[in-house]
């Protein structure tokens, strides 16, 4: 990253440090062009059943026809739909809940135990059971993101808080900030940095659990329902489609979500070197 | 682990009397919370305002686990579950160190391998279950291979920086005193980016849990927690359920503890070692 603005300030060393970067764009496109063709040259052979590994053209043709009747659209906002809902929720347990327990000792001493026996339990493996208790659909996939995503918003909260530096409480302090203030102008974006990579944690976690509960807790929508509905119809170019979709929405949000968020909070406030270090 | 030599090696009565009186408070303070979960649990169950079948008693549970666990039934689920794991775990282990390897040896390979590993990262590892399965069968074998392909990337991704971080002045002067490749790679590569690989290893294992009891439930192998949990659906065993995720946290908890633990104190031990 700071290689591009370096070369886009000096002229003069822009034209050596561009010729290797140029070089590997071209090696990594060749490459993957080459694994496509040879993925290609594979599935055209038939050495392997044509529905187990369809030619690139028919997964293309699936994805843009599955994009442009908008029905992979729909599955793709019904399971961003769940993650959102699982998020939310767990933002709003967790980010209270992770200040409270840096700043209280016996909420602590309560909450730390509970939350280190249930971390190591993956959150799929609650899923028959969260089945049994709210039956197929909305309801299991939601609180599986939740679960997910629980910890490492709870976690990275509390080590946030606890990282903030006393200098700057107390200097507040000295500077005559209430309790009000002291909460908003200094923990919270002291904190800010973890809370951020938090949210970035638990987005992972939730991606992949929401894709798991969709699977087993299949209800009649979202890009893992399409996966595992079109393993029975041996759909293999449809499950490949929704697989890139899944990575690329994954992908995006990593990059442009996180990314503009950390850039519009942390560096505007100048906390990511401390974040880093 | 510590804690246990010295206040055992402690025969000196008097002194030993104060730190042991620590520790229970220490315990108590643990328990305490859950105690208070397993009491709210107890009082709902017996309550009866949800049919037992769905939510047992903890007696019930207890009972479970222990009938499972005499008659060799959980036990068999649980070391299949493990060596499931060790075994994926340990291809992905040496497919990803290699790789990450000579990524970070070889402009040329970094250019190939590259592009591809980051396509196939962003997605979801338990994503590829349902065409894994329809790739290579039901059963134990698509499970590890599964295994394998998740915990693959963070091992290669963190072997790469790992190489890729040894410091260049290194190598030139283990080059100077007439190091070969050799040597090159087994004195200064491998124990400068030691520390990242274990980091990697730990990260690919956490991760290869997670997926592993997803797909064994997809997977329908004929023997693993993720499944003994998912079948005891079928017959609204909560009971069998809850004992079987009680393990599932327990192999969880102790990988933590017992491998990457020792694993991160190993590479801090390192790291004292390089700095």
């Amino acid at each position: 990253m700071s290689a591009v603005t370096t070369s886009g300030a000096a002229a003069g060393p822009a034209a050596r440090t561009m010729s290797p970067r140029l070089r590997s764009a071209v090696r990594a496109t060749i490459s993957l062009v080459i694994f496509a063709l040879l993925y290609e040259a594979i599935a055209r052979s038939e050495y392997f059943p044509a529905v187990l590994m369809p030619s690139l053209g028919k997964i293309g043709h699936t994805l843009l026809t599955g994009i442009l009747d908008g029905t992979m659209i729909g599955h793709a906002a019904g399971t961003m739909y769940r993650v959102m809902c699982g998020m939310a929720l767990a933002v709003v347990v967790g980010l209270p809940l992770g200040i409270l327990m840096a700043r209280s000792k016996p909420v602590e001493n309560f909450v730390m135990p509970l939350a280190s026996a249930f971390m190591p339990i993956p959150s799929l493996a609650w899923v028959p059971i969260f089945i049994l208790w709210f039956g197929l659909g909305n309801t299991v996939a939601i609180l599986i993101v939740f679960y997910a995503a629980l910890f490492p918003m709870l976690l990275n909260t509390w080590s946030g808080v606890r990282a903030v530096n006393p200098l700057w409480l107390r200097a507040a302090g000295a500077m005559g900030a209430d309790e009000r203030k002291l909460f908003w102008k200094v923990i919270v974006p002291g904190a800010s940095p973890f809370i951020i990579t938090g949210m970035r944690q638990a987005f992972l976690r939730a991606w992949i659990a929401v894709i798991g509960a969709e699977f087993l807790a299949a209800s009649d929508w979202g890009l893992g329902w399409v996966i595992f509905d079109a393993k029975e119809f041996l759909n293999a170019e449809l499950m490949i489609a929704s697989l890139i979709v899944i990575g690329a929405i994954g992908f995006l949000f990593e990059r442009l979500v996180f990314g503009t968020l950390e850039r519009v909070t942390v560096q505007r406030w100048g906390m990511v070197r401390m974040a880093k270090g | 682990m510590a804690d246990v030599v010295t206040s055992s090696s402690a025969l000196a009565a008097a002194p030993s009397a104060a730190p042991e009186d620590a520790r229970w408070r220490v315990i108590a303070r643990n328990a305490f919370p859950f105690i208070v979960v397993f009491a709210i649990w107890e009082i709902v169950a017996q309550l009866g305002i949800f049919p037992p079948r769905l939510f047992p008693s903890l007696l019930t549970v207890a009972q479970a686990f222990v009938n499972l666990t005499i008659e060799g039934i959980l036990p068999h689920h649980a070391l299949d579950t493990i060596l499931r794991l060790l075994a994926g775990f340990a291809l992905a282990g040496l497919v990803g160190v290699t790789l990450g390897i000579l990524m970070g040896r070889s402009r040329r390979f970094e250019d190939i391998a590259l592009p591809l590993v980051s396509v196939l990262a962003p997605i979801p590892g338990i994503a590829w279950a349902p065409l894994f399965l329809l790739w290579f069968g039901l059963g134990s074998q698509p499970a590890m291979l599964l295994v394998a392909f998740v915990s693959a990337f963070p091992i290669i991704f963190n072997t790469w920086t790992g190489v890729k971080a040894v410091k260049e002045i290194w190598v030139r002067s283990a080059q100077a005193m007439g190091a070969d490749d050799r040597r090159l790679f087994v004195k200064v590569i491998v124990p400068g980016a030691l520390p990242y690989i274990l980091t990697g290893l730990r990260l690919g294992l956490a991760q290869a849990w997670r997926a592993l009891v997803g797909v064994e439930m997809l997977a329908a192998v004929p023997w693993g927690l993720g499944w003994m949990i998912f079948g005891a659906r079928e017959f609204l065993n909560t009971d069998v359920m809850l004992a079987g995720v009680v393990v599932i946290g327990a192999l969880g908890l102790a990988l933590e503890k017992l491998v990457f633990q020792k694993l991160e104190q190993f590479t801090v031990m390192r790291w004292g070692m390089m700095t």
